[in-house]
């Protein structure tokens, strides 16, 4: 099992009133409100914690990217995963992950993720994504063409990492009359790719088709097994049986030595009002064409308020369902063996801190969450077989499946449970 | 919205237009707001009394399928064009609102002498050279069409005070199909101005004094870049006075067309 050690890195010395105030968190949210010598602060603090993480012993430590809110304080992926390549040595670098779409270059990201899988020596997992649906608004990428843009942008970064160049590029959106970054990827045939989501059927058999593993983000326990469903049997028709290297499940899990604290410290990842993503018009997070017609609609009821808004369930519920976890480390690892037994993922990412947690904290929750639940996470692991896609080998991608190993008749048939698919 | 007009669908390039029809006489094309047909509306009724008024969905829009290859407003003004000859429509009279009328003055830059004369109401199309045209990105739907118009109650005379959820979807279809085509620049075709000083057709530019949507810059330029255009504020009147103030409008474009 691989185990990820992951923050959103949260601007938490915003000011919680302005945004209260404003009615909102993200996008339009001023960074009047950023204040530099915070954040420079901050990200002092996550660097310690970052390194604190490899030496307690996590397998990975997971980097992000999203823009305007404070939710997140990386708005470039590239930025920290560089940084981890230098100042760690062991832990894998997942990126989920490099927001293709978004930007009108995919060569660059085929050039920044050669770099670090070098630099790193061949330690980075080069996680996709097509970014959230503010983004769009963000960074001015149109959201009608955003998947088209998702899957052509992955086709030329895939061939630029395995294939030779000199070689000229016309696509619908992205036109290169040369093609030849000069640094090549150091992991062969190229680092692996994980696709991360919340649920939308689309991405989750995209991902299946391409025998890409699927991280779900803090998914209800009781949908998360229909994702899985839906991903077995997208992988059944391009003929493989998928397994738990294939899956993958993030959560929030706050360790500490003490039970009352814990549960204290893990209710700020209710800051702003429980939406992680920060508080934003409905508008914003599914603009026109970027979400499929179900979820396109539901957002546009949302917009016009017709309808009740969609708020977080309280904390303690969310406790109940174990999509938060908080408490000492022997009461965390009871959970979580209850949560990898019914979603069976092979990677495991623990989203230890968030909001206003400090410092010294965050770094004790990640001791002990690396010296105490790692290992025993990763004993539940081996005793229920969850392997992850480097334990086993595993191709790392449909098209790096050797021929001898693709089912030439795939089956077809559909588990009852994926007559209820989520959306 | 009020009497029955004739509903037809012809096939141009692949795309089938959809459009309402009704009256007899020289022709009188209609081209509707990024929000989409608002249906046989009174405008169309009045002026249907003594021309044959046409009324299309733009391709994308309302009932018209969508060209998954166009990527600018101008290539529904040529799929528009297109759709003119297929109907045997000769130098019609045409009419834009909104980012219809830009769709229209494009069509109007690209024939020059292919139509019998043009207007534009409160057109999008023009960099603002003060202010901005108003996103309807950033905003809900109800919102941005709302905000088209000026006098109270006229959005809810039209739409209810209760927003339809079909209503909602027809705004979220149309509104994809803006996206697609005016994403970025929004709005704006900063290659058409260059472009106005070619157009022949007799040109009525027409702006809501309170238009919350498009500048009052953006009908001044359209006013002094194409040759011989007049200006027209329509008092009163919000960005949609096509929809809010139809027989002023109505008044307006009869007096246009009739000396032309």
């Amino acid at each position: 099992m691989l185990v990820v050690y992951f923050t959103e890195q949260p601007m938490s010395s915003y000011p919680e009133a302005a945004g209260l105030e404003a009615g909102y968190t993200s996008l339009l949210f001023s960074n009047k409100h950023f204040d530099p010598v915070e954040g420079s602060r901050l990200y002092n603090d996550r660097l310690e914690e970052y390194k604190h993480a490899e030496a307690s012993g996590f397998d990975a430590i997971m980097t992000n990217e999203h823009h305007n809110s404070p939710f997140c304080m990386q708005p470039q992926i590239t930025v920290w995963s560089s940084i981890l390549a230098a100042v760690t040595d062991r832990v894998k670098i997942l990126q989920l992950g490099n927001p293709l779409p978004v930007y009108d270059n995919p060569l660059q990201f085929a050039e920044t993720i050669a770099m670090i899988d070098m630099i790193s020596k061949g330690r980075l997992i080069a996680g996709i994504v097509r970014g959230a649906g503010q983004e769009m608004l963000c960074m001015n990428s149109n959201p009608a063409y955003n998947r088209e843009r998702f899957d052509e942008a992955h086709n030329l970064l895939v061939k630029c990492m395995t294939e030779e160049g000199p070689f000229h590029w016309e696509g619908e959106h992205y036109q290169f009359r040369v093609v030849n970054p000069w640094a090549r990827v150091l992991q062969k045939p190229h680092p692996r790719i994980f696709v991360p989501g919340v649920l939308s059927p689309s991405t989750i058999v995209w991902a299946a088709q391409h025998r890409y593993p699927y991280v779900a983000l803090n998914t209800p326990l009781h949908l998360t097994g229909r994702l899985w469903d839906i991903y077995d049997v997208a992988a059944r028709r391009v003929g493989y049986t998928a397994g738990p290297e294939n899956r993958g499940y993030l959560l929030r899990v706050h360790c500490q030595d003490d039970e009352a604290k814990a549960i204290r410290n893990a209710r700020e990842f209710m800051w702003m009002q429980g939406e992680f993503t920060g508080i934003g018009h409905p508008n914003w997070m599914s603009p026109a064409g970027y979400s499929s017609a179900d979820q396109q609609l539901a957002a546009a009821r949302a917009a016009n308020r017709i309808g009740p808004r969609r708020e977080a369930q309280p904390f303690e519920a969310q406790r109940e369902s174990l999509e938060l976890i908080a408490g000492t480390p022997g009461q965390v690892i009871d959970e979580l063996r209850i949560l990898l037994e019914r979603t069976r993922p092979g990677i495991l990412v623990l989203w230890g801190n968030d909001g206003k947690i400090s410092h010294e904290d965050s770094m004790r929750c990640i001791e002990l969450l690396g010296r105490e639940v790692v290992p025993a996470v990763k004993e539940i692991g081996k005793e229920l077989g969850l392997h992850d896609p480097f334990e086993i080998d595993a191709p790392v991608s449909l098209a790096e499946t050797p021929a001898s190993q693709i089912d030439p008749q795939p089956h077809y048939e559909l588990p009852s449970a994926t007559a209820a698919a989520p959306t | 919205m009020s009497e029955r007009p004739q509903e037809s669908q012809t096939d141009v390039s692949g795309i089938r237009i959809h459009s309402l029809r009704d009256g007899s006489g020289t022709a009188l094309v209609y081209l509707h707001h990024s929000f989409g047909s608002a249906g046989w509306t009174p405008l169309l009724q009045d002026l249907s009394a003594d021309h044959q008024v046409l009324a299309p969905d733009l391709p994308g829009y309302g009932k018209s399928t969508r060209p998954e290859w166009a990527r600018h407003p101008r290539d529904l003004s040529i799929l528009i064009a297109q759709w003119l000859c297929a109907e045997g429509i000769e130098r019609p009279h045409l009419i834009g609102a909104g980012f219809g009328g830009w769709v229209a003055a494009e069509l109007a830059t690209m024939q020059p002498t292919s139509l019998a004369s043009l207007t534009l109401v409160g057109s999008a199309g023009m960099l603002p050279r003060e202010g901005r045209i108003l996103d309807q990105f950033l905003i809900a739907h109800r919102d941005y069409v709302s905000a088209a118009f000026h006098a109270s109650g006229a959005y809810e005379r039209l739409f209810g005070t209760e927003l339809e959820e079909a209503q909602l979807e027809r705004w979220d279809r149309d509104r994809e199909m803006t996206t697609r085509v005016s994403w970025k620049p929004y709005m704006l075709n900063r290659r058409l101005g260059p472009l106005l000083a070619g157009v022949r057709a007799p040109t009525l530019v027409v702006h809501g004094e309170h238009d919350g949507i498009v500048p009052r810059c953006c009908s001044d330029d359209y006013a002094a870049k194409i040759p011989g255009a007049r200006l027209e504020i329509a008092g009163g009147c919000g960005h949609a006075i096509d929809l809010e103030a139809p027989q002023v409008l109505a008044k307006l474009v009869r007096e246009h067309v009739a000396g032309h």
